[in-house]
């Protein structure tokens, strides 16, 4: 055989090799998706914003150290306002950086007092005073939250009370089994995004809210 | 003092590196399919390796067309380093280098491995095989040319 139709004769049947794996492993990538078990996204407890009866659930698996979820915060307020009494947001911790596990308990600690997202709102503004080079300082973001208004001293002892820690321990365990390596990841009704970006989050909450009304 | 290569082992010479490049591409769609489409994390040994490896799919493509036996002083060095590394994760995986030797950040250790084919092949295993393949089809290569 000549050649060079030998070596494109190689070089075409590897690449399409690739796209054929790749695009099968999507399709049972999808199968994955609906057959976990719906129990995993959703925890009994979590912070959620919207109404409770709502029947479109994203839920946020977060990092309060990830700037991109500092960045999608203002956009997850105007999906719920665009959907009114249809969506709600449920957010779960998935302290992936260095340090976040002692923030995430001093959110969820808060959240005992229903002041969960007003510590989100002041730690995900002032990220760049407690964050310093992708590692977070949890004594200055405690520092930070001493401006809201809540029982201090409750909030240092729930911080390693048995609750707290077993909530966020379940939160990780769940993003584990979910294969969760990168923050912020959405599902939507139990559905993922197909690919990473906020034109996609609309696209599914757009689908679901059609689906479910 | 170098004699002139016979027609027929030049045409064994292409086809050895021609052999070497198919092996280097799959390797590097392979690593790429881990990484893009599984979404493996990729550790900090695992990005050497790539280092090593992606070039040689277009050096040795370029050494192809016209046949160029001189690639293997270009190709030899990067096959030999990436393979060294393969070997040094792989017994890193198994257990034989002990723990205190990990170079790798706490985020993705390059000592845990993701993936397991048949048991036993995870991807370091595959990297190093991948390695030796184009090893040893550089090196007859090599031999072939300058015999």
């Amino acid at each position: 055989m000549n050649r060079k139709p030998l070596f494109l004769t190689g070089a075409g049947l590897i690449i399409l090799g690739f796209v054929v794996a790749a695009v099968l492993y999507q399709n049972n990538q999808s199968t994955f998706w609906g057959g976990q078990d719906q129990g995993v996204f959703e925890r009994q407890g979590a912070p959620v914003k919207g109404p409770a009866n709502a029947r479109v659930t994203i839920v946020e698996f977060f990092d309060p150290a990830c700037g991109t979820c500092a960045d999608f915060y203002p956009f997850l307020k105007q999906i719920i306002d665009q959907y009114p009494g249809k969506v709600r947001v449920m957010m779960r911790y998935a302290p992936l950086h260095t340090g976040s596990d002692e923030v995430v308990k001093m959110l969820e600690a808060a959240h005992r007092q229903g002041k969960f997202w007003q510590a989100l709102e002041l730690l995900f503004k002032n990220q760049r005073r407690w964050i310093t080079g992708h590692v977070s300082q949890p004594m200055r973001a405690r520092g930070l939250l001493n401006g809201l208004a809540l029982d201090h001293k409750r909030l240092d002892s729930d911080m390693n009370g048995h609750e707290v820690t077993s909530a966020i321990q379940m939160d990780i365990e769940d993003g584990q089994s979910l294969g969760i390596k990168a923050t912020p990841e959405f599902f939507v009704n139990g559905r993922p995004m197909p690919s990473f970006g906020l034109r996609q989050l609309k696209q599914l909450v757009k689908d679901a809210v059609e689906e479910s009304y | 003092m170098k004699k002139e290569s016979s027609p027929g082992s030049s045409q064994t010479g292409w086809y050895l590196l021609f052999m070497a490049w198919i092996v280097v591409t799959t390797a590097t769609l392979g690593s790429l399919f881990f990484s893009e489409v599984m979404d493996i994390s990729v550790c900090e040994l695992c990005w050497y390796q790539r280092i090593t490896m992606y070039p040689l799919v277009l050096i040795l493509a370029v050494g192809l067309f016209p046949y160029d036996p001189g690639v293997v002083r270009t190709a030899g060095p990067l096959a030999t380093i990436g393979w060294f590394i393969a070997l040094f994760q792989t017994l890193l995986i198994a257990g034989i280098i002990p723990e205190a030797v990990r170079p790798c950040v706490q985020g993705i250790p390059c000592s845990e491995s993701h993936l397991s084919l048949l048991g036993f092949l995870n991807i370091p295993t595959l990297s190093l095989i991948t390695f030796s393949l184009v090893g040893v089809c550089i090196f007859f290569t090599s031999r072939m040319e300058s015999s």
